[in-house]
C-alpha cells in the first residue's frame, strides 16, 4: 500500500515536471511571438537592459576579478610543477572563455537578475498591475515580458565577456605582478592559445544560451507565481535553483558538442 | 436587449472546479446609471464583474456589452471593447515602477498617437479632477491609501470610458478618503456621462452614491431595488445587511458542533 502510494507520488511529480515544461515552452514561444512591440519601441528593452544587465556589472565585475585572481594563483602553483609557468595565460584565459566566464557569470546572473525579475512579476500579479493591464487592453507578454527577456538574451554575452576580461586582468596581477612570470611570454602564450572561433565565439554562443535559459525560467515562476507572499518567495527560490541547475546540466551538453575530440 | 441598457446580463451561470459560483444572474445596467453589485465577501461579486471584463467565460448564459455577446469575442475583439472599458482594482493596482503621471498616461501612449504635450495636457486635467495635480511626480510608494486610489481612478477614466468598474474602491480607506473617493466617482460618471458598476461590501457609502442595488448571496440575486427602495426593505437578509446586525440568516458561527459538549470533551 505504502509503495503504491510512493510510486502514484512520484508519478504525480513527473507529470507536475511535465506539465511546467510544457507550460514554460509555451510561454517561451508566446514571448517571441509578442516581441514586435518590444523592438518597435527599443526604449522599453534599453530600461530592462540597465536594470539586470548595468545592475548586475557590479558583482559581475568583482567576481570576475577575484576568481582570474584564485586562478592565476592556482594555475601558477601546477604549472610550475611542470616548468611550463609560461603558460599560466594561456590557462587562464582559456579556462575563463570556454568555461568560467559563461557558466558563473550565468549564475550570478540567475541569482541576481533573474530572482529579481521573478520576485517583480510576481508581485505585479500579487498586486493585480498584471490584471489592470490586460483590462486596459495592453498585453502583458508583450509589454512587461518580451521586453525584460530581451534585455536578458542580450545582457548575458556582454556580462559574460566582462567577467572574463576583468579575469584575465585578475589572473595578470597575481601571475605577472605579484609573482612574477614574464609579461611577454604570459600574453604572448595566450594569444597563441586562444582561438577566435573555437574558443571566443563558443563561450559568447554559451553566454547566449545561458541567457535565454536563464531568463525564461525567472519570467515564467514570475508570471504562474501564486499571487501571495510565500507563493513569490517559492517562485523566487525556484527560480535560482533551476537556473542554475540548467546552467551546469546545458553546459556538460554544450561542452560536449563544442569541444569533444579537440 | 432594451435600448437604454448598455450591459446586459442573461441567466449567467458559473461553476468552478464543479462548485457552482453564479447561479441564473440577470442584470441590466442602463446607460449613464450608476449600479452597485453588495454582498458578503465570497458572494460571487468579484467573479461577475470578471465576466463583465472578458476575464471569464460563463458555463451557461451570457453577458452582452454595447450589443456584443462577450464570450463570442476573440481576443482582438475582446481588447477592442477593453479600450471602451475603464476598472479600478481594489487597492489601485497602480504599476509601481512609474510615477503618477506615467500610470496616468499609461493607456494614452499605449493607444494612441497623441503628441507627448497633448499626452501632458491631458494627464494633468485628470490629475486636477482627482486633485493631486501636484503629485504628479511621486511614486505610488510614496502615496497614502486614499492617494493611490484617486490615481488609480484617474488612470481610469484616462481614456473617457463609457463603462466604468470598481471593484471595492472603498475598501482599507478613512473616512475622509471614503467620502472623497464616493463623490469623485459620482462626479466622473456623470461629467463622462459613463456607465458605472461598483462592486462593494460598504452599504452605506455606497446607498449615498448609486441609483440601482444588486445584492447577492452565494452566487444568486437575494434582493434588488434603488437605494430608499432598500433602506426601507424589510427582508431578513436585506436588514441584516443594510443595518450591519451580527446574527441573522448570515450567521455569525461558523457551523460547528454543540458547544457544551466540545467544552466537556477537553475536560
Amino acid at each position: 500500500m505504502a509503495a503504491t502510494k510512493t510510486i502514484r507520488a512520484i508519478g504525480h511529480r513527473i507529470v507536475d515536471a511535465v506539465w511546467r515544461i510544457g507550460s514554460a515552452t509555451r510561454f517561451f514561444i508566446l514571448a517571441l511571438l509578442y516581441s514586435g512591440m518590444g523592438f518597435k519601441r527599443f526604449r522599453l528593452i534599453i530600461k530592462e537592459i540597465f536594470s539586470s544587465g548595468v545592475m548586475s556589472l557590479i558583482i559581475i565585475l568583482v567576481a570576475g576579478l577575484f576568481v582570474g585572481m584564485v586562478l592565476g594563483l592556482q594555475g601558477y602553483e601546477t604549472l610550475k610543477r611542470y616548468g611550463s609557468e609560461s603558460a599560466l595565460g594561456s590557462l587562464v584565459a582559456l579556462s575563463l572563455v570556454r568555461e568560467l566566464g559563461p557558466v558563473l557569470a550565468a549564475l550570478l546572473f540567475a541569482s541576481r537578475a533573474g530572482s529579481a525579475m521573478t520576485a517583480e512579476i510576481g508581485l505585479m500579479k500579487a498586486t493585480e498591475q498584471i490584471s489592470a493591464m490586460e483590462m486596459m487592453a495592453v498585453n502583458p507578454i508583450a509589454r512587461i515580458v518580451a521586453p525584460r527577456f530581451w534585455a536578458g538574451v542580450i545582457s548575458m554575452p556582454l556580462l559574460a565577456a566582462m567577467f572574463s576580461a576583468v579575469g584575465v586582468f585578475g589572473g595578470y596581477l597575481v601571475g605577472v605582478v605579484q609573482i612574477g612570470v614574464d609579461e611577454g611570454s604570459f600574453w604572448a602564450q595566450m594569444q597563441a592559445a586562444v582561438d577566435f572561433r573555437e574558443d571566443i565565439l563558443n563561450g559568447v554562443l554559451k553566454s547566449f544560451v545561458f541567457g535565454t535559459v536563464v531568463t525564461v525560467i525567472a519570467l515564467f515562476e514570475g508570471y504562474d507565481a501564486q499571487p501571495t507572499a510565500e507563493g513569490v518567495s517559492g517562485a523566487t527560490t525556484r527560480t535560482v535553483v533551476n537556473s542554475s541547475l540548467a546552467i551546469l546540466m546545458l553546459d556538460f551538453v554544450l561542452t560536449a558538442i563544442m569541444f569533444r575530440g579537440n | 436587449m432594451s435600448p437604454s441598457a448598455l450591459v446586459e446580463i442573461r441567466d449567467l451561470n458559473f461553476t468552478y472546479d464543479k462548485r457552482p459560483v453564479l447561479q441564473g444572474i440577470n442584470m441590466t445596467f442602463p446607460k449613464g446609471r450608476m449600479v452597485a453589485i453588495m454582498g458578503l465577501s465570497g458572494c460571487g461579486k468579484t467573479t461577475l464583474l470578471r465576466h463583465i471584463g472578458g476575464a471569464l467565460k460563463p458555463s451557461r448564459g451570457s453577458v452582452k456589452i454595447d450589443g456584443q455577446m462577450m464570450q463570442d469575442l476573440d481576443s482582438a475583439g475582446l481588447y477592442a471593447m477593453r479600450r471602451k472599458m475603464g476598472m479600478l482594482f481594489q487597492f489601485g493596482a497602480l504599476f509601481t515602477d512609474m510615477t503618477v503621471y506615467d500610470n496616468v498616461a499609461f493607456q494614452m501612449r499605449e493607444h494612441t498617437d497623441l503628441p507627448e504635450e497633448l499626452i501632458h495636457d491631458l494627464v494633468m486635467m485628470k490629475l486636477h479632477a482627482v486633485g493631486l495635480r501636484g503629485a504628479h511626480k511621486m511614486m505610488p510608494s510614496e502615496l497614502s491609501g486614499g492617494m493611490a486610489r484617486r490615481v488609480a481612478l484617474a488612470r481610469t477614466v484616462a481614456l473617457d470610458p463609457t463603462l466604468i468598474m470598481y471593484d471595492e474602491p472603498f475598501a482599507g480607506l478613512d473616512a475622509i478618503s471614503l467620502s472623497v473617493i464616493g463623490d469623485l466617482i459620482r462626479r466622473l460618471n456623470d461629467a463622462l456621462g459613463a456607465t458605472s458598476i461598483i462592486v462593494t461590501h460598504d452599504i452605506q457609502e455606497s446607498l449615498k452614491i448609486v441609483d440601482y442595488v444588486y445584492f447577492m448571496a452565494n452566487g444568486v440575486i437575494v434582493a434588488e431595488g434603488t437605494p430608499d427602495e432598500l433602506r426601507a426593505c424589510d427582508t431578513d437578509f436585506v436588514r441584516q445587511f443594510v443595518h450591519g446586525e451580527m446574527d441573522g440568516p448570515v450567521p455569525f458561527h461558523y457551523p460547528s458542533g454543540d458547544y457544551r459538549q466540545e467544552l466537556n470533551s477537553q475536560g
